[in-house]
């Protein structure tokens, strides 16, 4: 939640994933997924649709339980812990739904003012200073007092961004930012959340299957391979392009042209 | 605990220190301080910052800054940025990259009394235009149902007959139980003291047959089944199925509002008929296990007493009862907005005009039964 000054990306794990095997019932969606998410990264969860991305994302976020394995948030252990850890690790949090899950009865102001008021101290003025500045940090100034019904569904993805980013977490989660957006906004939230994460230190995963999108923001990256129910692939996305001999691989990274 | 000391110097620029610990929980310091420095006179030419005692920080220091930009703006005090950290220098960039557009900004003001008695006035007159074209339509598509050919899904009509039938039986059956005993309980106080106690069944059997067993069954249904129908289409509202079904060349009101109001209407009778019965044995119980009579007495009773012009007045009201329901149900769904909570006042505002129209319908039965002497 704060950022340390001169801190810079240090290499420190953040999240780290052991062994995870995610099922509905008996039906197993992936297995034996373990890999690490550094501080500072942008890491890409890719795959094709229905590969179980979204679904890894809820498990991280603890709105799925792991069918096995373990997730740690630096040392403490998320699968574990009870709910109040689990309260404290997820303040730390920010998530940026797919739709963006906006409060539809309350305006953007009071959206992102909610968490503001139930985990700080501020005063009604300085909630919404901050919100005010939150909306301005994603192009939405002057919105404040805009119900979620009554802006575009790109506006909405921004200012659900604004909210995620209400107690400055440190580290964000991206559900298909792209998801709905015309080239140029999708264009604009990259270069959003990468100054984001270059300003304020933050470490950002990202599920997509947008490739321009993960070219061009992703330092790091898992692939969620369907036949193999399995990761069969991570590291940075520029150097699995170039270096895979994997043909499932290949053609997600290539839109499917044949080499 | 973060600090903010502000200095002039020489030239007539304000120097402001930024130090210590900014965190959004131990909230940050008001502008005030700075704009009056501003306005005094000499003006200052620009503002520049001194970090360098500035330990942690977060969006607190941000929503400042961001403060102290607009303020040195309206004075007209160029801002030099360049002494603060790099992060900090990139979110005050980012947070005045997109200009605020021209007329986004919404006036916020409490309307007046007189202000909000006109719009509430408005609203009602353009709510009953409204229902002039629901009407319509539902008639048409009534005169397309006889005629055989109106476009809807006969498994979904039997699904909702099933709904808004047997599966409302368990709530029928607890509530007009309730009623008779009620009824039967509170009249034999009262007759027991001149002897009268067989008169409760003609008492019992008259009230729920002519009134309570369509009106306790209509209040029931719309509390239970014409919220659901303004739910689940003021949810397909927002959902974009509405939008859907109209592009693939299925008219909404012959596809969803018409099954919906002929599975009411349907079982509506029936219902009555069940909660009449089922008030009746009620009161007999109470005939029986309070007043001493038997089974055969307190029936023999009730036959004698109600006419069958009764029950068949009381089965036809609660028939329109259910159109009425069904009717506002579907069309507060359909006019619902497009959020989660209007789908939730759609289901609030269905129950309500249900009851209304339901009442309203009840007296005017009452003035016509007696005009026609039935």
């Amino acid at each position: 939640m704060i950022h340390e000054l001169g801190t810079g990306t240090g290499a420190r794990p953040c999240i780290s994933v052991h062994d995870l095997t995610m099922a509905y019932g008996s039906y197993v969606l992936m297995r034996d997924m373990t890999f690490t998410i550094k501080q500072g990264d942008v890491f890409i969860i890719m795959g094709a649709s229905g590969s179980g991305k979204s679904t890894l994302l809820r498990h991280l976020i603890g709105l799925n339980q792991p069918a096995h394995g373990n997730i740690y948030y630096q040392a403490e252990n998320f699968t574990t812990a009870d709910s109040g850890q689990r309260d404290r690790i997820l303040r730390n949090v920010g998530v940026l739904f797919q739709g963006g899950a906006l409060w539809s009865a309350m305006t953007l102001s009071e959206n992102i003012g909610l968490l503001l008021q139930g985990y700080t101290d501020l005063t009604p003025a300085e909630i919404r200073q901050v919100a005010s500045l939150k909306l301005a940090l994603v192009g939405l100034k002057g919105f404040e007092d805009y119900y979620p019904s009554e802006i575009s569904g790109g506006m909405q993805k921004r200012a659900g961004l604004a909210r995620a980013m209400a107690l400055d977490p440190s580290i964000l989660f991206f559900d298909e930012p792209s998801a709905g957006l015309d080239p140029i906004s999708a264009r604009r939230l990259d270069q959003l959340i990468l100054s984001l994460r270059d300003s304020l230190g933050m470490t950002v995963v990202v599920v997509s299957h947008d490739l321009a999108s993960i070219f061009a923001i992703g330092t790091n990256s898992i692939y969620l391979d369907v036949p193999n129910r399995a990761i069969t692939a991570s590291g940075p996305p520029k150097e699995l392009l170039a270096g895979t001999q994997d043909p499932t691989l290949r053609s997600f990274l290539t839109r499917g042209e044949k080499p | 605990m973060n600090h903010v000391v502000i200095e002039r110097n020489e030239d007539d620029v304000l120097l402001i220190r930024l130090a210590g610990r900014w965190v959004l929980g131990s909230g940050f310091p008001s502008a005030a301080a700075l704009e009056t420095e501003l306005e005094r006179e000499p003006r200052p030419s620009r503002i520049t910052f001194d970090a360098r005692q500035l330990d942690l920080w977060d969006s607190s220091i941000l929503a400042f800054l961001a403060r102290v930009s607009q303020a040195g703006r309206e004075q007209g005090v160029a801002l030099d940025t360049s002494t603060l950290p790099t992060g900090l220098q990139k979110l005050l960039g980012l947070a005045e990259a997109v200009p605020e557009p021209a007329g986004a900004r919404k006036e916020l003001r409490a309307p007046a009394f007189l202000e909000r008695l006109g719009e509430g006035a408005l609203s009602a007159v353009a709510a009953l235009g409204e229902v002039l074209p629901f009407v319509g339509n539902m008639a048409g598509a009534s005169v397309r149902l006889v005629r055989r050919n109106a476009r809807y899904r006969a498994s979904d009509l039997w699904l909702l007959i099933q709904q808004c039938g047997v599966q409302a039986l368990p709530i029928v059956t607890l509530i007009s139980f309730l009623v008779g005993v009620i009824l039967a309980f509170v009249s034999a106080v009262q007759l027991q003291q001149f002897g009268a106690q067989i008169y409760v069944a003609n008492l019992v059997g008259v009230a729920m047959t002519r009134e309570m067993g369509a009106l306790m069954t209509a209040i029931l249904m719309a509390g239970r089944t014409g919220a659901a129908f303004a739910a689940e289409l003021g949810t397909m509202k927002v959902t974009q199925e509405l939008d859907a079904l109209t592009t693939a060349g299925f008219p909404v009101f012959e596809f969803l509002v018409l099954p919906r109001v002929v599975a009411l209407v349907l079982m509506m009778p029936l219902l009555c008929l069940y909660a009449d019965f089922v008030g009746v044995l009620g009161g007999a119980t109470i005939g029986v296990g309070m007043l001493d009579l038997s089974w055969t007495m307190y029936f023999q009773q009730t036959i004698d007493v109600v006419r069958l012009g009764d029950t068949v007045g009381g089965v036809f009201k609660s028939a329109v009862y259910g159109l009425l329901i069904a009717l506002a149900g579907c069309w507060r769904g359909l006019q619902a907005g497009s959020s989660a909570s209007a789908v939730g006042g759609a289901a609030t505002s269905a129950v309500v005009t249900s009851l209304v129209a339901i009442i309203v319908a009840c007296g005017l039965f009452a003035f016509l039964f007696y005009v026609l002497g039935l």
